[in-house]
């Protein structure tokens, strides 16, 4: 019995998916349409993708004590980039990959002036943030565009009804494989749960902290195309803080500390469905937008409180 | 991977056969430094130490805070480069460019917050850096790292209850453990050792004395230790080097010196500081 309880909080991303299921199950008896039926499904997943898209990069960074609060901004700004290098005669695809390198190329920034000049990420990203807003209102001029491309790559890049969610499902499962199981993902963790150690033990943190902006930097641009693309239009005002905040929220619902030296980005994706379930299934039994962001609200501090409980509890029970 | 205890006793042998014709020291010297210097803009952190470490001994290095012992340290590891002063190693005189590059020359340092991430498993602190990975790509191997981890531990001797748990959850005498574990595993030749009796109880330090004793009884290792404790050192090292104020003012042979002789040492050299600066 006791060792049962032991796996099971071993395996920490178990108690979302329990919070998951339950709430599933409860919205599914109260509306009978809440999970099976395609189009909620489908209307779901598509909440579900994006946040855990961004989601995946703010893990990483918040392991090592860091924070994106621009990603909702290079959301809204890459597929810009993308319109605009198809402008100039690019052809979609090549667009597309052009456009994930700016995006790159903010985090890039975001990680250079955070590690070389030593501005917390907190001041660096929120500078970053209404600099790129105001970037992409100026460059769209505030009206939205349309999307050109091919139907094919149109389709696979978000217009399929589950295109988005299987972008984030392969991209979830490739970025836990990594912070599990590569070298990156070790020295990423690390780093972020002793940074003056992990450097005398010869991990080049600081490297190491600049790549993980790029990757959320680039994380945040495909998740802006993918949008783009599933809704044919491109939206100076979409994205945004409600996403990236989305994003940290399910990240931390999922049992990604704040304040770094561990996270899970499996952990991250099921924080992404919990609020997706709520989000959805308030909306299905009728309940108005105030109130869900009151639940969301309290469904965070909850879930921080139990991840605080339940890593105290697990480190005792590892000394006894 | 790691030296059989038969090469070990083979290398304490040799070590003694070596230290019985005086002329021969000189060549058993590991490491020396000589007349080194290191300051920060105006402030001089060490201001002309030498040192030489004996091939299997323990160097105890005893001072109080400020004395240079940890800037002494880093400049060993390669961490820093020193403002002036030569260091030899095996003889040849060495220039240290980086702590990688004092790694490959086997010196190994546990520093005081012992680089571990108390996150990871004991296994994965243990191969911080060094991780077994698989062929052609950064792919961690974690069940040959568990293998080796364990055999490693048991190998020096030490009890954790499982390399799976996570290093936070451990006691400071086991994570003392595991990270001189970690750099035994590195085939440390020189081996530093910042405080590692600090904050410990007694049973912990016994412990951790245990263990430097017996890596020094295989003979393959020869360790500089900082300490606080004088009767600790004493009773542990070979010779103890007494550090003030960026300099060496004490040397002597463990044995042939007392407690009450080094505090008498301190005190003298405290009190003519302070007339020092009086008079200044």
């Amino acid at each position: 019995m006791a060792r049962t309880l032991n796996t099971m909080l071993k395996w920490r991303e178990l108690s979302v998916i329990v919070v998951a299921v339950v709430l599933a199950v409860y919205f599914q008896i109260a509306n009978a349409n809440f999970l099976l039926s395609n189009a909620s499904l489908q209307n779901l997943s598509q909440f579900i993708a994006p946040v855990a898209l961004i989601a995946c990069g703010e893990v990483v960074l918040m392991i090592g004590g860091e924070i994106d609060l621009s990603a909702g901004m290079v959301y809204a700004l890459t597929p810009f980039l993308m319109y605009f290098l198809t402008r100039a005669g690019l052809p979609a695809p090549l667009a597309i990959v052009g456009a994930l390198a700016g995006a790159a190329a903010v985090g890039a920034v975001n990680g250079m002036v955070t590690v070389l000049l030593q501005v917390p990420s907190f001041v660096t990203t929120l500078g970053m943030l209404f600099l790129l807003n105001g970037l992409t209102l100026t460059l769209s001029g505030g009206t939205p565009v349309g999307v050109d491309a091919g139907p094919t790559l149109a389709f696979i890049m978000g217009r399929g009804g589950y295109a988005e969610f299987v972008w984030a499902a392969l991209i979830v499962l490739v970025m836990h494989f990594m912070l599990r199981n590569t070298r990156w993902g070790l020295h990423t963790i690390a780093a972020g749960a002793n940074p003056t150690g992990a450097s005398e033990a010869g991990i080049r943190t600081r490297e190491l902290k600049m790549v993980n902006f790029v990757i959320s930097g680039a994380l945040a641009g495909l998740t802006g195309i993918l949008e783009a693309f599933r809704i044919s239009s491109i939206d100076p005002t979409a994205g945004g803080t409600h996403i990236m905040f989305l994003a940290v929220a399910a990240a931390v619902i999922g049992g990604t500390p704040l304040a770094g030296g561990s996270g899970t980005i499996a952990g991250a994706m099921i924080g992404a469905m919990v609020l997706g379930i709520l989000n959805d299934g308030f909306t299905l039994i009728g309940i108005n937008a105030f109130t869900f962001d009151l639940i969301l609200g309290g469904a965070i501090l909850v879930a921080m409180l139990c991840n605080i409980l339940i890593s105290r509890y697990r480190r005792r029970m590892a000394v006894s | 991977m790691t030296h059989t205890p038969i090469a070990g006793l083979r290398a304490t042998q040799m070590t003694y056969a070596a230290l019985d014709g005086a002329e021969q020291i000189a060549v058993t010297d590991l490491l020396r430094a000589e007349d080194i210097v290191k300051t920060f803009g105006p402030v001089t952190a060490l201001n002309g130490v030498s040192l030489r470490l004996r091939r299997g001994e323990i160097l105890g290095i005893l001072g109080d805070n400020g004395a240079g012992k940890s800037t002494l340290m880093k400049i060993l590891t390669g961490y820093q480069p020193q403002t002036s002063g030569k260091l030899y190693i095996d003889g040849a005189e060495t220039v240290l460019r980086s702590v990688d590059h004092a790694r490959a020359l086997g010196i190994e340092c546990v520093y005081q917050d012992l680089a571990l991430a108390n996150s990871l498993s004991v296994y994965h602190n243990i191969f911080l850096n060094r991780e077994i990975l698989y062929p052609g790509f950064h792919i961690l191997n974690n069940r040959a790292m568990r293998r080796e981890a364990i055999r490693c531990l048991e190998e020096i001797g030490v009890y954790i209850p499982s390399v799976d748990a996570e290093v936070g959850a451990l006691s400071g005498g086991q994570r003392q453990a595991i990270a001189i574990a970690r750099a035994v595993h590195a085939r440390a030749r020189i081996l530093l050792l910042d405080e590692p009796l600090a904050a410990m109880g007694a049973r912990e330090a016994a412990l951790i004395i245990d263990l430097i004793l017996r890596l020094k009884a295989e003979g393959n290792m020869s360790i500089i230790m900082i300490m606080h404790n004088y009767a600790q050192t004493l009773d542990i090292a070979d010779r103890i080097m007494l550090m003030q104020r960026g300099q060496v003012t004490y040397e002597s042979d463990a044995r042939s010196t007392s407690v009450p002789e080094l505090m008498t040492i301190v005190r003298r050299e405290y009190q003519h500081f302070q007339l020092h600066k009086e008079s200044a």
